[in-house]
Order: C-alpha cells, then structure tokens, then sequence
C-alpha cells in the first residue's frame, strides 16, 4: 500500500457546504495533474456557481469567464498556448443552461480541452433553483410542486447531445461511492490525456449531491443519486479514443 | 504486503478541516469511524477513528469531500 | 514607402496583424465582415488563430481567453453585435485585460440597418457593460488612419491593461483609400501576468481584480482618471476665430472640413474641432478655441443627438450647443454651412446665452 496524501494543488481548504461532492471532485482532479506532470501548465476556465469557489482553493492558473462562458475563455487560451492542459470546471446550471452554447459548440469544433461537469441538478450558489438537469417532479424553490416536464422539458442530458460529434472522450461518473470515486478519477486522466495527446474534446460530468439544496442528509443525498437519478444519466464512458463505446 | 511494513501505514486526520458530513463514516467498511462529543472550531463534530478496527484501506480519503484523512507513513 | 489601395476594414484587420494581433475570435455582421474574411487567411499565415465563433457572446469570450494567455486578440462587430460583446468587454475591463474591439457603426437600435451612421456613440463611450470601466475609444476618420489607431490602440491596451475600442462606421470602413501600412511588429505574449501554466511560480488568477486589490475604488478611479488626462487625442480646424464651431468625429467630421472651407470661402468664421478620442472626450481641444465662440454645432449621422452632451460638458454649458443629425444619410456640406448661418442668425440663440 502507497502513502495517499492530499495533492500539493489544494492549497486551502474549499469552501463548500457539508456534504457537497466538488471538494472530492476538487481532489480527484488535482491528484490527476500532479500525477501526470501536467500541474505547472494547467489553465483552468470556470465562470460562476458554487464551482468557482475553487479559484482561491486550487492552486493552478485559472481564468474566471462570465457565467456560462467557461468553454468559449477555454478555447481563446488553448487555441494561443496549445502546450497547456487547458480545463473548464462547471457546475450542470452554468455549462448547460446559460453556456449550453458554448459547450456544445466547443465539443463540435472538437476544440481539444478537457470539460468537467460537476451535475447536482439544480442551480447551487444562487439557492437551489431548477436546472436543466432537474429531474422531473424535482422540487427545487422555482419549481415547488416539481418539476413539471410538460412545461419545462425533459432532464437534458448532455452525452446524448454530444455522443454523435466527433469528439475525444465522453464520460459520465458519480461521486456517490468510492468505487464510483476511483471510476471518476480515471475517467478524468483518460480525458485530459486525450487532450495532451491531442485527441480532440473531452468531456467528463459527474453526478454530485447537493445535501443543502436538496434539503436531505448527505446519506439520503447518496441513497437518491443511486437509486433515481443514475436511472436518467446512466454512467459509464461513451465515447472513447473518438469512437462510440455504447452503440 | 507484510504486517510489519503495513503497521508503519496510519490513517492521519487533519480535524481543522472537517464539516461533519459523515461521508466517511457511511463508507468505511469496518465500521471504525464515528462521531464524537468533541467539536472543532468551525463547530462540527469530531470524527473519531477506532485505531483497533482500521485496516488503513483509505477509503475515508477517497471519500472525504474536504482532505481530512491521509494515509501517511509514520515513524 | 509605396501606398496601398485598401477597404477600410481591410486596413483595420492588415494593420491589426502588423501591430501583433494573433488571435481573432468573431461573428458576421454587415459592415464589418471584411474583417473577419481578411483575417481568416492572414492570420494563419503569419501563425495566429482566426476562429469564427457561434455568436459574438463566444467570440469576445474567446478574446477573454487569448488575452489571458498574453497574446494580442481582437474581435470585431457592429451594431446588434456590438450590444453582444458588452458582457465580455466588462469582464475584459474588470479582470484588466488589453484586448481590441472594433465596431463599425451601423443605423439604428434594435436590428436597424446597415446604412452608414453613428448612433452607438453612448454604449461605446459611457462603458456599454455593466459597472465601473471606461474603454479608450479611437475614431478614425478615413483608411489611413483606421491603420495608425490600430496599432495604436493595441499598444494602450497593454500600456493600461484595458479593452481599447476603433469606433468606425460603414462609410470608413467600406470605402477604399491609399495607406502606408506599419511594419510587422512581433509581441512577446510571456507577459508576467499571462495564464500559462504556474511553472514552478505562483498560481495566477484573472478574474475581477477588485477581489485583489485594497482600496479598489481608489485604484481604479486613479486609473481611469490618469487615461482621461494623458490620451485625449483631437484635430482642431480654424477654431481660434471661429464664431462657430463644428464638432464631429469619423465620417461626419470629413464633411464638416469640407463645410469649413467652403464657409471661410464666403466669409464666415466656421472652425472644426474633431475628436480622435471619444473616451476621453478631448476637453483640452477646447481650450483652443475662440473665448468668443458663439456657439457649438455637433454634426453626427444619427437620429438622436449623442455627441451633443460631451459637448455640453466640454464648454460646461457657458456657450450654446446646437446639434445636426444626419440619420442614416451624409449631410451635404452646404447644408452644413446654412445650419452654421441660421445659429449665427438666430436671435433666440442670443436671449438664451444672457439667461
């Protein structure tokens, strides 16, 4: 057995609530750069959300785009400094409400980043508001009877908009478990390898509890992750090396 | 692994940063983690770790939202 | 050196290159196209990056990022899309970045037109995005010098750390003109500040930089305030004896020369001051003028008076400020001259001054 010590990256402590899956996300991600040497040329894009409370916490280059714009700021600096590992972190509300523009048209051009999506399923900083993640029949405090999908659409789910473009690597993870953890940590190597060897976009989202928002214990944030909303976003990785994995 | 190389393997608790989620104490396989009466300074609960039933697996570390727990050789 | 016979936004983009622009991130948008067609082959010859993005809010993001990096980046729009780009450029501001934007001005609010006009003189000047920033504002008057404010607003832009705007219009922009183009300039983008990686250093974080900076309201009024004293830039045209004196900038201010000569021809003392510089607007230019001045006459192509205000501030209201508006079309010169002769004709004009 090896030591396992927290990543030098984390700097300070994060600054979420009990509970929150970023910090693990938050680590798994800095146990990825250092371990492929990529943690000096690291840029990091985040906009806004509970997920750029890491630009003090995490302590590589960052650039803070306006809210939903992660991906665009991305691409202006990889496109210049094609030598970085260039990243965007974002939560489910600002990637794919807000900068679902941005997003997906950098997964079309096949723009060579690295994207993470943390996915909890409602709008954090701002108080628990419906995403387009929300689940039907979601309580959340714009949506207090639930989510009424007649009315507000379906759950989007973005792997099935991006797995038919031409891009890199596709993975959706869960930080519910730590078998699940590990999974995503490798998930998120896989992808930013696939962009050190310029293998084109990466995307990796990962199903994270949101205990405060939710307005449930940590247990029973866990308890429902895996027993209704991996049934909507299913895990697994989807395309691999450019090629579908699951057709 | 031998027993005597893995003994020098402790599960080190960092319990200034701890917010009480009890993520660690859901996961751990042989029930060694557990609250206690103790509280840090932000007010959350310490975590207790029963030495005895640990078998330094890490999977507290895996799980921790907030690098509580390492697992560090010790002398 | 040979001139060259060239498109304004043509001339805007070739001398965006020559002052080390390599990265161009932009949207179509009548007048201003060219410039996103040009750069689509040029930037990659000299090893830049031009990429069409899926709308102006990605590409002045785009910009965000390259400029992050170190690197001269530019975009470009007008109108519509210039309302676009404003959440970008007060991130730029705020996180005191360079960049160049251009915005080749169309006719009116909403969709509009793309006649020649200038009706985005407040967003450009008055900061177009949300909050405390102000850009430094050119505005060319013919090709050539659209190439010299290029460059020039690259290099105040890294000088302040600060988005720098060309206001054009679809007359400069469109027409064609002999310049004299600058040489290539090549720009080190290893800035101490550029995100690239910590190496070995610090981390960098380029986000607002309020959250970094102690006394941040004064910082940043000090900062503003030094631009508004050392850049005002102005043309002033026989305005130390001038009864009336027109002020206009880009293509108006072409025909108002032609208006003051052919006033002086006929006797009548009509000076022109023209802004080069509409943020900071040129108050010292005014200094120069007549102390009898009776009166100010804005000309712009607009449907509502903008310029007019600057004015007012300027000559802080002591002397009569009257505006011509051209909408969509380039006034006649003559009629520019009738305007100027019915003021100094005017005798409501006189009773208002002793109020």
């Amino acid at each position: 057995m090896a030591q396992k010590l927290i990543p030098e990256l984390l700097v300070e402590d994060n600054k979420f609530c009990p509970g929150c899956g970023h910090g693990i996300v938050n680590r798994v991600l800095a146990e990825v750069l250092e371990e492929l040497g990529l943690a000096d040329k690291a840029v990091g894009s985040l906009a806004v959300g509970c997920g750029c409370l890491m630009m003090d916490t995490f302590g590589t280059d960052w650039v803070q785009a306006p809210h939903g714009r992660a991906a665009a700021v991305a691409v202006g600096v990889k496109r210049v400094r094609p030598e970085c590992c260039v990243f965007t972190y974002q939560g489910d509300g600002d990637s794919l409400a807000i900068g679902f523009s941005e997003t997906m048209y950098a997964a079309i051009r096949n723009e060579n980043i690295t994207a993470i999506i943390v996915n909890n399923g409602i709008f954090g900083m701002t108080g628990g508001q419906m995403a387009p993640t929300s689940l039907p029949g979601q309580r959340t405090t714009t949506s207090p009877k639930g989510r009424d999908a007649a009315l507000t659409g379906q759950p989007l789910n973005i792997i099935n908009q991006m797995k038919n473009l031409p891009v890199g690597y596709l993975a959706r993870g869960s930080v519910d478990t730590a078998k699940e953890i590990n999974k995503v940590k490798k998930y998120i190597r896989t992808g930013i390898e696939t962009q050190m060897k310029g293998g084109g976009y990466s995307m990796i989202e990962i199903l994270s509890p949101c205990p405060t928002n939710w307005k449930m214990t940590l247990q029973n944030s866990l308890d429902h992750i895996r027993s209704t909303v991996r049934a909507t976003y299913p895990l697994g990785e989807f395309v691999k090396d450019g090629e579908r994995t699951d057709a | 692994m031998t027993k005597a190389s893995k003994k020098r393997l402790h599960m080190v608790q960092h319990h200034e940063r701890c917010k009480g989620c009890g993520f660690c104490i859901l996961e751990c396989p042989k029930e060694a983690l557990s609250v206690s009466d103790d509280v840090n300074r932000k007010g959350y609960p310490l975590v207790k770790l029963d030495e005895e039933k640990c078998i330094v697996c890490a999977i507290c570390h895996t799980v921790c939202p907030d690098y509580v727990f390492e697992r560090r050789e010790v002398a | 050196m040979s001139y060259r016979l060239m498109k304004g936004n043509d001339a805007l983009a070739e001398a965006a290159v020559r002052a080390g622009c390599r990265f161009f991130g932009g949207y179509p948008i009548t007048p201003q196209s060219e410039i996103l067609e040009y750069l689509s082959s040029r930037l990659p010859e000299v090893g830049g990056t031009f990429l069409q993005a899926e709308s102006e809010l990605s590409g002045i993001n785009m910009v965000y990022g390259a400029a992050a990096a170190g690197f001269r980046a530019m975009t470009s729009s007008s109108g519509p899309g210039f309302s676009l780009l404003q959440e970008g450029i007060s991130y730029i501001a705020s996180a005191e970045l360079p960049a160049v934007i251009v915005d080749v001005q169309r006719y009116g609010s909403g969709l509009g037109d793309i006649f020649q006009a200038q009706s985005d003189y407040h967003q450009a000047t008055r900061g177009g995005g949300h909050g405390d920033y102000r850009m430094l504002v050119f505005a060319p008057s013919s090709v050539q010098e659209s190439v010299d404010l290029m460059g020039l607003a690259f290099d105040k832009a890294e000088q302040y750390r600060n988005p720098c705007l060309i206001l054009s219009d679809a007359s400069i922009a469109q027409m064609m003109e002999p310049v004299k183009l600058p040489e290539m300039q090549e720009v080190d983008p290893d800035k101490p500040w550029a995100a690239k990686g910590k190496n070995g250093g610090d981390f960098k974080r380029i986000t607002s930089t309020m959250y970094y900076i102690e006394d941040f309201d004064g910082y940043i009024k000090a900062k503003f305030d030094s631009m508004a004293a050392a850049e005002q830039r102005w043309e002033n045209v026989e305005v130390e004896d001038a009864d009336i004196v027109l002020v206009a900038y880009g293509i108006s201010s072409r025909i108002c020369k032609e208006a003051v000569a052919i006033a002086r021809s006929r006797g009548i003392r009509l000076g022109l001051l023209r802004p080069i510089t509409l943020w900071p607007f040129p108050t010292n230019a005014f200094k120069e003028v007549n102390s009898e001045v009776k009166a100010y006459l804005t000309v712009e192509l607009s449907a509502l008076p903008k310029l007019e205000d600057d004015v007012k501030i300027a000559c802080e209201m002591k002397t009569p400020v009257k505006h011509f508006l051209g909408g969509a079309n380039i006034p006649e010169s003559s009629a520019i001259v009738e305007e100027a002769v019915s003021i100094l004709n005017s005798r409501e004009e006189v009773s208002w001054l002793k109020n």
